[in-house]
């Protein structure tokens, strides 16, 4: 990842931090719905929590092949670039 | 590898469930008493969650249409819109309802889902955008994925959020806004007038959904929209058969001159069958008695009063201001299934409402009045709903 992707992980990981089960490390391959129980509803609310941080919209249809929070990164990573 | 697999974990859920009594997504209806009460498992019950809001299941003249239209016209037209399966019936209900929208045009669907997914589907492309409220049905959320466009949540009821991401729109893509008029689960109604000024500052497009709120809101029942003074503002207006008007089947209608190319262009609309001679006509009987009979918006607003009412005084914590649905939270899921089996053991019918189908995590007994459910009918819902607290409170001491 290049620095701007390690600072959107690590501001990404303050907001997933909550989800986060003792013991459980974050780091990118780490998957948001088997290490971190976060169930769609969920998630798509974590989604509105992060396009309210960062000023953009993650359209859902980008949402099916998000595994990771390196997946979440990358999309974040993504929106802001073609902002 | 099982092809089931990946339904492991619902189905699990499903059977913790099911240990704790009837299977709340498999309820029998085994005799059908009247438009409020039914034989379930060989008790009288009240049902108190049909979404069966102006009681028309019964209506005389519904019924006597549909006995027509089968002796007539036959049992189905075996054909879609485009080749066949357009009658007359169907030409004429969809001019009686643009004339009761006050629209230029309407399109009649084979049921309501169908009408979200053609209407949707047909108004917006690969090239287009759709912001939807967040807490918006099923059918909508089917029908943005199946469209292929650009699809934006915005935060539920909330034109602010809305304004935020609109603002943010890329030039050269049409946007769609969708919203609907009174949200069926928690029975909180959309600010449309709002909404209204939000998509014309940004020259967006605004579909409205009356599925529940078509022939309870508005003067002449037309819906929220309507009751707001808002109906020029709202470009199309999407609505459903199976609910106030009794029947099955869903329309869509709009009075802008190029709408009618949606029926060449919309596929959910194009392959399926269109709706059956019978259920037209009960549905054209349906229509004509709420637009001459204003009463029946007077007695369901009563009918709700009754019981939201009731039930905050029996200190149930409800989801909304009064309307039709009346959403009573629950703790968590353990004790909204336990409660809803309670009451139709009690002999009350009402919809179980848990996650992911609720917003926010909820667990809800869902309500909806009737206006054709008696206000004695009401009461005994009430003194049942009074016992079921007792034995909640019990249950916590």
């Amino acid at each position: 990842m290049t620095t701007t992707d390690d600072t959107i992980f690590r501001e990404i990981c303050g907001l997933v931090a909550r989800f986060a089960p003792a013991g459980v490390q974050l780091r990118p391959e780490t998957e948001l719905a088997s290490d971190l129980n976060v169930d769609s509803v969920a998630a798509m609310d974590l989604v509105m929590e992060i396009e309210d941080k960062y000023e953009i919209d993650i359209p859902i249809n980008q949402l099916a092949d998000m595994r990771s929070l390196g997946d979440l990164v990358e999309l974040v990573r993504q929106q802001l670039k073609d902002r | 590898m099982d092809i089931f697999d990946k339904y492991a974990q619902i189905a699990g859920r499903h059977d913790k469930v099911l240990e704790l009594g009837t299977d709340p997504f498999g309820v029998r209806l085994d005799e059908i008493l009247s438009a409020t009460e039914a034989r379930v498992d060989g008790r009288h019950t009240i049902l108190v969650g049909t979404n069966n809001y102006l009681g028309l299941t019964f209506d005389e003249g519904a019924i006597e249409a549909a006995v027509e239209a089968v002796r007539t016209q036959g049992t189905g037209t075996t054909g879609s819109r485009i080749a066949n399966g357009t009658y007359a019936l169907h030409r004429q209900l969809e001019e009686e309802f643009a004339q009761f929208l006050g629209r230029r045009s309407c399109m009649v669907f084979t049921t309501g889902y169908q009408a979200n997914l053609g209407m949707i589907v047909g108004l917006a492309g690969p090239r287009d955008v759709i912001y939807l409220d967040a807490d918006s049905h099923a059918s909508i959320y089917d029908g943005c994925r199946l469209s292929g466009a650009k699809v934006v949540r915005f935060r539920h009821n909330d034109p602010e959020d809305l304004d935020r991401r609109l603002a943010r729109q890329q030039e050269g893509e049409a946007a769609l806004v969708i919203v609907e008029g009174l949200y069926s689960m928690l029975g909180d109604v959309a600010p449309i007038a709002e909404f209204a000024e939000v998509k014309k500052k940004h020259g967006a497009w605004l579909m409205v959904d009356e599925a529940h709120s078509f022939g309870v809101f508005g003067e002449r029942g037309r819906g929220v929209a309507e009751a707001q003074g808002v109906e020029e503002d709202v470009d199309f207006v999407v609505g459903t058969f199976s609910k106030s008007l009794g029947g099955i089947g869903g329309f869509g209608a709009s009075s802008h001159p190029r709408f009618d190319v949606l029926r060449y262009c919309s596929r959910p609309y194009m392959f399926t069958a269109s709706p059956n001679p019978a259920s037209i006509a009960s549905v054209r009987a349906a229509l004509a008695r709420i637009d001459c009979e204003p009463g029946l918006r007077g007695q369901i607003w009563a009918n709700a009063r009754q019981l939201h009412e009731g039930l905050a005084g029996l200190g149930f914590d409800l989801c909304s201001p009064m309307s039709p649905v009346i959403a009573v939270k629950m703790p968590d899921e353990g004790t909204a299934v336990w409660a809803w089996n309670r009451l139709l053991e009690l002999g009350v019918y009402v919809n179980l409402a848990v996650p992911p189908g609720t917003p926010n995590g909820v667990c809800l007994l869902r309500c909806s009045v009737s206006a054709a459910h008696r206000s004695q009918q009401i009461e005994e819902v009430l003194g049942r709903f009074g016992q079921l607290a007792q034995e909640l409170a019990a249950a916590r001491a």
